[in-house]
This record gives structure tokens, C-alpha cells and sequence, in this order.
């Protein structure tokens, strides 16, 4: 992959935020906090990390993969995708709506370029991920398979399920991460469903850990995934805990779960675009 | 009762049809490299042991952990890989629903869900294990194939077959010694039904174990003069429905025989092509909505009404129907 400076990268990061919103907002649908928050990640994974190909093949023989397993942060993930060329940016309007290729939560059956899995139920995707990890191994295919989930998806048990599988297993061409935004629907984790010490649950199911402790700063983001790679083939699966603000970007989006599945009215939309600058173009 | 009768299939050796699996995935390792297996702690009780043991790098232990089996299984196909999973079916099926619904159907991944010690004939462990709603489940999942064969031969001819078979699919068996009555060398065509035994005033379709039930059934209905059709129904989805409606045009009424519920299954799906097609008499032979109980097989078929004394029942009361 080309590697872009952080100017560039951060430059796509407000353009990718602007499509969000405008998505969310066109159907009044779709979750917006964590496209917001999760957004430098997936945006260097896919502009600077991963060795992939725009022209989609489902089999991926030979590309790095990237799995959404918290799939209801599609928004970001079809934005990412349609910058990076797997389908015209256009397109990004038709998200949510009828007779789209851009399902409320990532599909396959419309043939969406890009998705290899349909996600949204959650905690399925990590198993999937270490899945298409140990065929990558058995074709001796030397590529690296990434695994994006939420933190609220940490209460799902399959998590854990593949947590000690992976280990077992040695499934060390695996990077997933946590969106560690400490927010869910019903609000702050710790008032849910308390995810305590994450880092020592992962240490202790026998995974190496890096912290990106300021996970919507670029340059954190670029230097903590670079750490994850060094980790990689080392017998140990990598998790990267990934510091983020839900809804970064936009003032009076930040740091609250409110905006986990609501889209921002006429006026909200406006003075969030405000904050943002249009750098690519808008679809 | 089985040795007076003048049976139009025999048998010289039983064998359970999770041994057919067993063998069937050996030969498939040895044919094709992208055949994989995994399995969720029960190797002994799935026959996959010889896989293992012949292909340990194309074998994947997952310990009691089924719903991430699942997932695995979906993401090996990413790559080309052909994973067969295997546990117990009520373990395949109940347990991760929602993982086979979107990691696997709607994914439209090539994932064989291969299960066994389906139905009652599990016997002594009782209902917690004996699941009797997985045909049901599976089949009105949108992609998935379906597939409950009768014995030792043809379950390993369906092993064999899924491997060219593109696509989700879920392989049912079971654990009981069972005869033996199909040929080595059959050709097993998914979707396509069997017509074992042509006869002209009942048609008898059945499934997985009760198939051999069927087979008596008709060798009873014959002494008492009464000519019984057998359609060995070893595919429930998607189901020949020609088949079905070309007997059912002659004989004019219908038995469905299955080790499962009436809800959902076999018997449901044959009556919901007569309906659309083809009004006619069906009585349904399975379990009426209840659960099962420890046991041995012949027991618990006996008990439950799914032996062939209950199909030749059903059948007569189709006949009176007419």
C-alpha cells in the first residue's frame, strides 16, 4: 500500500465523517457514534496498512481482510470502502434504502464489494476472522487478517469462545481491536455491564495486547498498529485496545452513548458538516 | 415380525449412520485437499477420528464451543476451504441459530453442518440431547440445503456429495445401529427422491431411520393386500417435489414418516406442496408435539408411534380417506 502522511490520512478522516452523517441523516436511520469514533482506525487500515485489493475477490487469497464484526457501524465501513474504490462514491446515497447494496448492517447477498460476511448479530465476528486466519496459514498465504469489534460486544460469550481458541491454536496472523469507547445503548459500560479490566481478560485468555490509548489521533493510531504487526507471527494472537471517543469530530456528539443509533436532525446535520471539511468531494 | 415378512429390501449387516459420515469425510479428506473437519469435543461420538488422524493439519479441535465453531467454519471458507462441522445435532442446530443464520445461510457460505444423534434413537440420554425441530430450523433457513439419509451407505454417499455440493447445508444422522439396505455404490443426487418400492393405492414418504421402517411397513401392507409406494425422501430441502406429486397423482393418498416433529419437518413440507398442487389424504407419522425420554431406540419408536405398525396405521387411515 501507498503510505500517505497523517495531513492526507486525517484529511480522508473528515471527508469519511461528513459521509457518515449525511447517510445517517438521508434515511434517519443508522448509528453515527461509532462511525465517528472508530473512523482514523478503519481509515489507516485501509488507506496506509492493509496490502488489499479494490477489485473485489471474496477469497482474498493473497490481500489482508478486514472483518466488521460490530456490523452496525456500516456506515463508516461503506464510506471507507467507497473511498478506496471497491464501488463508485455515489452509491454511499443509496445506504439503507430499498433496493440498496448498502444494508442496514453488512451483507453479501446484494453483493456488496468489500463484505466477505454478513455482521450485525453480535460477537460472531472474531470467530469468523480466525476462521479465514487459519485457511490463510493452511494456503500459505502469508497476508494478515484484522477483526474489528465493539467493547458492549465484549458481553457476548462467542467472544470469548474464540478468545480461547485463538490462543490455543496460535492463530498469530490475526490483529482484532476493541473500540473501546466505554459507551452501549443503554449507556456507559460500567453501568451496564462492567467490562472491568479488558486488557487483563485478553492477557489472561493468553493474547498480546497493545494499547492505543488515543485512538482518534492519527499519528497514535499509525504507531500503535505498526507495534500490533511487529506482534504478529509470534505464536500469540494480537488485540488492540482501541481508546476512542464515541462520536469524535462533532461537539455535541462526543463522548455520550446518545448518539449510538440516532441521526441528527436538518439543523444538527448542518452544524455538524460545519465542523467538518469537505476534502474529497461529498457523494 | 421382520424375518416372516417378504421384505423388497434386506440386509445383512447393521451399522450406525454416523459411521457412514465418519467414513464418507475420510474419503472425502483423501479426495479433495480443501476439505477441512472440525469438531466440538465429540470426535469418538462424530467417527471423525480417522480424518483426524490421516489429515491432523486439515483438523481442527474447538472444544465445547460450538457457536464459535460456527464461525470458523464460515471464515475457512474465505479461501476456499470446505468445512465440515460436527457435534450432536440438537448442538448443531438449537444451540447456534443464530450464528449458522447470519455467519453461514445469509452469508450463503459452503459450510457443511454435519450432525449427529438426531431424533429419539438416541436413546438413553433422553430429550435434553434428542432434538426433534432441526429439520424444521434448517429448512426455513433461505440457502440451506437439507439432508437426512436413511443408512450406513447412503450416509456416506452424502458426505461425498456435499463436497461438490456449493454451498450451506446441514447433514443429519444418528447414533443407533441401523440395517444396512441401500448399495455401497449408489449415486446420491441431493434433491432428487428415491423411489424404492412402486405400488399404486398408498404412497409411504420417508426419511432418515424411519426410511427402513417404511420398507417393513410395505412388506405388512402388502399381506394385506394393499399395494404401498416408497419415496425415500432423503433430501427435505430442496424437496422433489415432482416426485411427490407424480406418486401422490396415482396412489391418490399419502404417509410422510420421520424421526422429528409434525411441526415443521418432512410431513409439513409434503403437505404444503399437496395443498398448493394436489389436495390429497396425508397422515403424518412423527412425534406430536412433545418432547422425547430416556430409552432404548426400538422403545422409544414403539412408544412414540414411529415404527412401521404406526406407518401401516397411517397409511390405512390415508387409504379410508380417499
Amino acid at each position: 500500500m501507498e503510505k500517505h502522511s497523517i495531513d492526507h490520512l486525517e484529511g480522508i478522516c473528515s471527508q469519511v465523517r461528513r459521509d457518515c452523517l449525511r447517510m445517517v441523516h438521508a434515511v434517519q436511520s443508522g448509528h453515527p457514534g461509532a462511525a465517528l469514533g472508530m473512523c482514523e482506525y478503519v481509515v489507516a487500515l485501509f488507506f496506509n496498512e492493509m496490502e488489499h485489493d479494490s477489485d473485489f475477490k471474496m477469497d482474498g487469497k493473497g490481500e489482508d481482510l478486514f472483518f466488521l464484526s460490530n456490523g452496525h457501524v456500516s456506515a463508516l465501513w461503506y464510506s471507507v470502502l467507497a473511498r478506496s474504490g471497491y464501488f463508485g462514491v455515489p452509491e454511499l446515497g443509496t445506504f439503507r434504502k430499498i433496493n440498496s447494496r448498502l444494508q442496514g448492517h453488512p451483507a453479501t447477498e446484494e453483493g456488496l464489494p468489500g463484505i466477505r460476511i454478513a455482521s450485525g448479530s453480535l460477537g460472531q465476528g472474531l470467530s469468523v476472522g480466525i476462521g479465514a486466519a487459519q485457511t490463510k496459514k493452511l494456503n500459505q498465504d502469508d497476508k494478515l487478517v484484522y477483526v474489528m469489534m465493539g467493547d458492549g460486544e465484549q458481553q457476548e460469550g462467542q467472544v470469548w469462545e474464540a478468545a480461547m481458541y485463538a490462543a490455543h491454536h496460535k492463530v498469530d496472523n490475526l490483529i482484532a481491536a476493541i473500540d473501546l469507547n466505554r459507551q452501549q445503548i443503554d449507556g456507559p459500560t460500567e453501568k451496564v455491564m462492567d467490562l472491568i479490566d479488558l486488557g487483563a481478560k485478553w492477557e489472561a485468555f493468553g493474547w498480546q495486547i497493545v494499547n492505543i490509548e488515543k485512538g482518534n489521533d492519527m499519528a497514535s493510531v499509525l504507531e500503535g498498529l505498526a507495534k500490533a504487526k511487529s506482534l504478529t507471527g509470534q505464536g500469540k494472537p494480537v488485540m488492540i485496545l482501541l481508546h476512542t471517543e464515541m462520536g469524535y469530530g462533532v461537539d455535541f456528539m462526543v463522548g455520550t452513548h446518545k448518539w449510538h443509533g440516532v441521526a441528527p436532525n436538518d439543523e444538527q446535520l448542518e452544524n455538524a458538516l460545519g465542523q467538518l471539511e469537505e476534502t474529497l468531494g461529498d457523494y | 415380525m421382520e424375518k416372516t415378512l417378504d421384505l423388497k429390501y434386506t440386509y445383512t449387516e447393521k451399522k450406525d449412520t454416523r459411521s457412514g459420515f465418519g467414513d464418507g469425510l475420510l474419503e472425502a479428506g483423501r479426495n479433495n485437499p480443501n476439505v477441512v473437519g472440525l469438531c466440538a469435543d465429540l470426535i469418538g461420538s462424530l467417527k471423525m477420528g480417522a480424518f483426524q488422524k490421516e489429515f491432523p493439519e486439515r483438523f481442527f479441535q474447538v472444544g465445547i464451543a460450538e457457536a464459535n465453531m460456527i464461525g470458523l467454519a464460515a471464515g475457512m471458507t474465505i479461501g476456499g476451504k470446505i468445512p465440515f462441522t460436527g457435534t450432536f445435532a440438537n448442538f448443531s442446530t438449537g444451540r447456534v441459530y443464530d450464528q449458522i443464520r447470519q455467519s453461514v445461510a445469509y452469508s450463503d457460505k459452503n459450510v457443511k453442518i454435519c450432525a449427529s444423534h438426531a431424533g429419539l434413537t438416541l436413546g438413553e440420554d433422553g430429550a435434553t440431547h434428542q432434538i426433534l425441530e432441526d429439520l424444521g430450523m434448517m429448512r426455513m433457513l433461505p440457502h440451506m440445503t437439507v439432508i437426512n439419509p436413511c443408512d450406513y451407505n447412503q450416509t456416506k454417499a452424502a458426505t461425498l456429495a456435499l463436497v461438490d455440493h456449493v454451498g450451506p447445508a446441514y447433514l443429519r444422522f444418528g447414533r443407533p445401529s441401523w440395517p444396512i439396505f441401500t448399495p455401497a455404490d449408489q449415486k446420491f443426487e441431493i434433491g432428487k427422491a428415491w423411489k424404492m418400492i412402486e405400488g399404486k393405492d398408498v404412497t409411504i414418504f420417508a426419511t432418515g431411520h424411519l426410511v427402513w421402517e417404511a420398507v417393513v411397513a410395505e412388506a405388512m401392507l402388502r399381506e394385506e393386500g394393499i399395494s404401498a409406494e416408497v419415496i425415500n425422501i432423503h433430501t427435505i430441502k430442496p424437496l422433489d417435489t415432482e416426485a411427490i406429486l407424480d406418486s401422490v397423482a396415482k396412489t391418490g393418498c399419502a404417509v410422510s414418516a420421520e424421526e422429528h416433529q409434525l411441526n415443521g419437518g418432512l410431513g409439513d413440507s409434503i403437505a404444503q406442496t399437496l395443498i398448493r398442487n394436489h389436495p390429497a389424504p396425508l397422515e403424518y407419522v412423527g412425534v406430536n408435539d412433545s418432547f422425547g425420554e430416556s430409552g432404548t431406540p426400538t422403545q422409544l419408536l414403539e412408544k412414540y408411534g414411529l415404527n412401521a405398525e404406526n406407518i401401516v396405521k397411517a397409511a390405512k387411515k390415508a387409504l379410508a380417506r380417499k
